[in-house]
């Protein structure tokens, strides 16, 4: 049997009235749905530190929300702008400095300050082990759900749209992370949270180029 | 050719605002262009111009099932292109060609109109044919026998919003089916 390009034409025409939902919507709802999961693994295994009400005094400390948060909220929109074929990635780019300024700005603030602890102590710091298995884990969850929402658009390059939503599940899992490490240098942050974040991002870019496809 | 890509801009706005006929001119509109850009994608790799109709097919349906990520106050040329290249893209590599298409080989394209060595599509019929059986029954009411959604809703005793959900689901789930080739 045949289907001429006519016919199938007609029946498309005959499904106008069907409404996709905008890529924003599906995303949203999957990332909502995930999010319970990441939180029970989180307050299962690891819990907010004890003295978070002390720390919440020390900018340093808040200082790793905002940075994850601009990584979450800036990879989110870019996300979705990719999800429009006709989309590039020039001229959006930019918000993905944004988390970057902020630790740069953190790290100058720090290098100005008097610090209790030579440099390279802060960089390392004591949790790097559990930063970098922490923020993966607790990303799997939200980067199944962002591809899943992003399957909803059609991205021109899924690789890198997968990558994105790696980013942003590493944003909102770092964000869940913060809370519980004791590590606040801004120096701990861009070394450990960044290879967190790459390594999530590379496993988005694997399973975008696969899922992503439209 | 601006003057062309301005009326598929205004068609679309009208099908994204409830007008079938608008939406059905439009399909009409762009296919003989990217009929032509297939044979042109097929003809630089060395392939056989003749399998253009199903490459076209394909376009089609992600056109349609991806339209609601077109901005409506963008231009509709750009966005068409850009999922045409990328299927097409994806069709010359499924037959073991990696190729180099250029976004403005679609927006130069003349029309082609169906010529008679076209071989016929047969992909999207084949793959209709491993549906469940409703949504197969009612694609085939729509497609095959020209029937409308009321006539086919009478015929299988459904309701109308019944065959409208089998219609759209049919229509992803072939979709889906295509690209797992």
């Amino acid at each position: 049997m045949t289907l001429e390009t006519d016919q199938l034409i007609r029946t498309l025409a005959a499904d106008n009235a069907h409404r996709a939902r905008p890529v924003g919507f599906a995303l949203a709802l999957a990332l909502l749905a995930a999010a319970p999961v990441s939180l029970v693994m989180f307050f299962a295994a690891l819990g907010v530190r004890p003295d978070a009400m002390t720390a919440m005094h020390n900018p340093f400390f808040d200082l790793k929300f905002l940075v994850t948060l601009a990584l979450a909220i800036s990879a989110i929109a870019v996300s979705l702008h990719l999800s429009r074929p006709e989309a590039v990635l020039r001229g959006w780019a930019w918000l993905l400095v944004i988390p970057v300024g902020l630790l740069a700005v953190g790290i100058a603030c720090e290098m100005m300050l008097p610090q209790r602890l030579p440099m390279m102590t802060r960089l390392v710091g004591s949790n790097s082990r559990v930063c970098m298995t922490a923020i993966p884990l607790l990303s799997l969850p939200l980067l199944a759900a962002a591809l899943i929402g992003l399957r909803h658009g059609a991205p021109a390059r899924p690789a890198l749209a997968g990558a994105l939503a790696g980013m942003l599940s590493a944003g909102l899992a770092a964000t869940l992370y913060a809370a519980h490490c004791t590590d606040d240098s801004p120096l701990f942050v861009a070394t450990w949270y960044t290879i967190a974040t790459a390594m999530v991002a590379a496993i988005g870019a694997l399973a975008g180029s696969r899922m992503l496809r439209f | 050719m601006p003057e062309r890509e301005d009326e598929w801009t205004s068609l679309m706005r009208l099908a994204v605002s409830g007008d079938d006929a608008a939406y059905h001119r439009l399909l009409k509109a762009v296919t003989p262009v990217l009929r032509a850009a297939a044979r042109r994608g097929l003809a630089r790799s060395g392939q056989p111009v003749d399998q253009s109709e199903d490459i076209v097919q394909d376009i089609l349906l992600a056109v349609h099932l991806k339209r609601h990520t077109w901005d409506a106050d963008a231009p509709f040329g750009p966005w068409l292109f850009a999922i045409a290249r990328n299927k097409l893209i994806d069709a010359l590599r499924r037959r073991g060609r990696r190729v180099f298409v250029n976004i403005d080989d679609f927006a130069e394209t003349i029309p082609s109109e169906p010529v008679a060595e076209i071989a016929p599509a047969n992909e999207v019929a084949a793959q209709l044919q491993s549906l469940p059986a409703r949504q197969r029954e009612v694609l085939q009411s729509i497609a095959v026998d020209s029937a409308s959604i009321k006539d086919t809703a009478t015929k299988f005793a459904m309701s109308e919003g019944a065959v409208r959900v089998a219609l759209h689901r049919g229509l992803a789930s072939l979709t889906a089916r295509l690209r797992e080739r």
